[in-house]
């Protein structure tokens, strides 16, 4: 470093280091809440009951409260604060329990992670519950991983899968590091590459239908580089994006379709598959 | 003569516009082949990932600094520049930057001025009104001179004429200034640099923007690649350069970080051709240089944007272009749809503070915030989190006092307001969510094939016949 890369100022505002990729993480613990997600609990559901097995096959109790709804994330992100700031409340009060909780997308785990404390900054109490449960939250890819540190006994045939990772997902919580590292263990998967793949696949929460064609478009690119990949099927941690590329693939009569990463993993975990 | 519509300056909101624009095969490829070149440029240039990130936090550090001081650091620069000979002139609003430059060029008599690449003079749109005085104001980037001889705007705001490839470029110049068909880039220089020397001759008056000012000794930094710059700020007898008030930095030594970011950045270059440092008119012993060298500081809405801590942000802005570049949606729909002078996601988060929210209502919806704008920002803008800041404030209710951008609520609907109450409502009553979910996984056959805009490009998304609610219950209950 030479002296002209100084510290630009003593009274600049602090940098807080995000602790994103450097994260602590616990030892095993015997009891996980599955925080299931909207778009699991309605369109994904065997994703989340995926999730369950993976984790009960690790020797740990999973609790599903059935209290539980959306993390808050369409409102925020559409610019109604307060009806998002209601639902994570809702969501807080029944997840502060001291438990890990694990959530099978990257992007949910995200917005309780690092968006739920901001949110509360103007009530100190649900922002000090809001930061716990942060601290508590992980998405189910890092958990196994990181958590559990699992390692997967490949029992299917051979398959070349393609994997697309949230944007939010991948930045937030580093879910294709994590799911990358997953599909590694299998010995049988091979991992392809598609072009731009770290590019978004147009979803966006409520984007897609507010902007239809520029999402339809970016949506379209996508669903072509997959095609082109050499991929027997698609893998991804977020059911959002799956939504959106499934859809899109469904329409084009592609021969290709997406799945949530744990329904995949316990699949290939089985005798026979 | 009739004069060529060019296809890319559409009328229309920005959805039609949107629209046509996804529809320009030739467009989308030339946005999608130079964006890929100019991402893959940038990573080059900064191979050093540790580096990068460091790099990028002093420069948020400098930028955050010098906006904390704003006010005092104005006054500096003020003093300095007058200290060193320059005029400085104020203006709160583009008509009266406009009438400052006029007044200018005015006294000297000038008919003809020379322009290098000027970002708020786009903003002020200066050409079209000296146009209308009688004064031809030629510009002298070859990109931005292409965009003016086709009667477009910059559709980029470091590549103006990015949305053209060297093909369409080559017919353009054979159209308007005659002489042979190549598409030979050198040659197109070439043509393009002869007819720009005789006006840098000629010129009275040459005008620049500005890409640092420093408050410390009063110098004017410019960087640029083709040499224009420096031709129009030292060639013509008055040199009045234009900027924005939050360009100004504390002093020279914050300006190396920042020069090497907006460089890498913006090019993938370790150093632009020309860096021009600009101190002062022609000294009584020196041979050339301009005899007047006038600064307008605009402010056109900056400092309503100053006054909020969140907000201010946007103002670190170095415009270095590279959140365009690595855009999806500016990649694919292009500059010229955002119908204003900065396109891509800085224009989404700035324009609205100079020309009112309500002007751009769907600039911040305009985004599936995948973040990658952010996340290549030299400077750090959190541009995803000021997307959704101007969402909230887009839906605010209009006679809310709180207001923080002018125009704020003009996407306010009694209709979505009732659909997000009703949607809280839901997700925080556990029995009626559960009821919900019921209804809908045993009503999923009843679903329509069609449910618009979705399935414009999809089919429609089947829900489950169970949904996990009531699967992880029947899995519990088994277990114990």
């Amino acid at each position: 470093m030479t002296d002209l890369f100084y510290d630009a100022s003593p009274n600049a505002t602090r940098i807080v280091q995000s602790n994103k990729a450097g994260r602590e993480y616990p030892e095993k613990p015997d009891r996980v809440v599955l925080f299931g997600t909207c778009v699991v609990d309605l369109f994904f559901p065997e994703a989340g009951m995926d999730a369950i097995r993976l984790l009960e096959h690790q020797g740990i109790q999973v609790d599903f409260p059935q209290n539980q709804s959306c993390c808050g994330q369409p409102a925020w992100t559409s610019g109604y604060r307060e009806q998002a700031e209601s639902v994570a409340r809702a969501q807080l009060a029944l997840l502060d329990t001291g438990t890990p909780v694990v959530v099978p997308s990257g992007s949910c785990a995200g917005m309780i992670r690092h968006h739920y404390p901001g949110l509360f900054n103007h009530e100190p109490q649900t922002r000090d519950r809001a930061l716990r449960v942060a601290e508590n939250t992980f998405e189910l890819t890092e958990f196994l991983l990181n958590v559990c540190r699992v390692r997967l006994q490949d029992r299917g045939r051979h398959r070349q899968v393609a994997l697309h990772t949230s944007c939010t997902a991948r930045r937030e919580m580093q879910t294709h590091h994590h799911a990358r590292g997953l599909l590694a263990q299998l010995s049988g998967v091979t991992r392809v590459d598609h072009d731009h793949e770290s590019e978004c696949c147009g979803f966006g929460g409520t984007f897609c239908v507010r902007m239809p064609d520029i999402s339809g478009a970016m949506v379209a690119d996508k669903t072509q580089s997959l095609s082109q990949s050499g991929a027997d099927e698609l893998i991804s941690a977020d059911c959002g994006c799956l939504l959106n590329i499934n859809g899109a693939m469904n329409r084009q009569n592609l021969n290709l379709k997406g799945r949530h990463i744990a329904s995949f993993l316990w699949e290939r975990c089985q005798e026979g598959s | 003569m009739t004069q060529s519509i060019p296809v890319t300056n559409l009328d229309g909101d920005f959805k039609t516009r949107a629209r046509h624009a996804l529809d320009d095969a030739q467009l989308r490829n030339n946005f999608r082949t130079a964006m890929d070149g100019l991402m893959h440029k940038r990573e080059q240039a900064f191979s050093d990932p540790q580096e990068r990130e460091d790099l990028r936090d002093l420069g948020n550090r400098i930028r955050a600094r010098a906006l904390s001081q704003l006010p005092d650091l104005l006054d500096q620069l003020e003093q300095r520049l007058t200290a060193n000979g320059v005029r400085v002139h104020w203006a709160e609003t583009t008509e009266e930057a406009n009438e400052i430059v006029h007044r200018l060029i005015e006294a000297q008599e000038g008919r003809q001025v020379v322009k290098g690449k000027s970002m708020v003079s786009e903003e002020m749109e200066l050409n079209d009104y000296l146009a209308e005085r009688d004064i031809e104001c030629l510009e002298s980037d070859l990109g931005e001179y292409t965009v003016q001889l086709d009667h477009e705007k910059p559709s980029h705001i470091i590549m103006p004429a990015i949305h053209k490839n060297a093909r369409q470029v080559a017919r353009l110049f054979q159209e308007k200034l005659g002489g042979e068909l190549s598409d030979d880039i050198h040659e197109l220089v070439g043509t393009g640099r002869q007819i720009l020397r005789q006006k840098f001759m000629e010129a009275d008056v040459g005008v620049s923007g500005v890409n640092f000012a420093v408050a410390e000794t009063g110098t004017l930094v410019l960087v640029e690649n083709e040499g224009n710059g420096r031709m129009s700020t030292t060639v013509p007898p008055v040199h009045i350069a234009v900027t924005g008030i939050e360009k100004v930095v504390a002093n020279l030594r914050d300006v190396v970080p920042l020069l090497s970011l907006l460089t890498r950045s913006a090019l993938g270059q370790p150093i632009t051709t020309y860096i021009n440092m600009i101190s002062g008119p022609r000294k009584d012993d020196e041979r050339d240089g301009p005899r007047e060298v006038h600064l307008v500081l605009l402010d056109n809405g900056r400092s309503r944007a100053f006054a909020d801590a969140q907000l201010r942000q946007t103002l670190n802005c170095i415009r270095c272009g590279a959140c365009m570049n690595h855009c999806p949606v500016y990649t694919r729909v292009g500059g010229h749809t955002y119908g204003e002078v900065y396109p891509g996601p800085i224009g989404k988060i700035l324009t609205p503070h100079l020309v009112g929210l309500d002007r751009v209502p769907d600039h911040p919806s305009a985004s599936s915030l995948c973040g990658a704008c952010g996340d290549v920002c030299p400077v750090k803008i959190p541009i995803p989190e000021l997307l959704q800041r101007l969402r909230e404030e887009n839906v605010r209710h209009p006679e809310d006092s709180e207001a923080a951008v002018a125009g704020a609520g003009s996407r306010y609907s009694n209709r979505e307001q009732l659909i997000w109450r009703g949607w809280q409502w839901l997700n925080t009553h556990p029995r009626i969510y559960r009821l919900f979910l019921w209804g809908v996984t045993r009503l999923r056959r009843l679903q329509p094939a069609r449910l618009r805009p979705w399935t414009d490009y999809r089919s429609a998304p089947t829900p489950a016949a169970r949904s996990l609610h009531e699967q992880a219950r029947n899995h519990m209950r088994s277990k114990s």
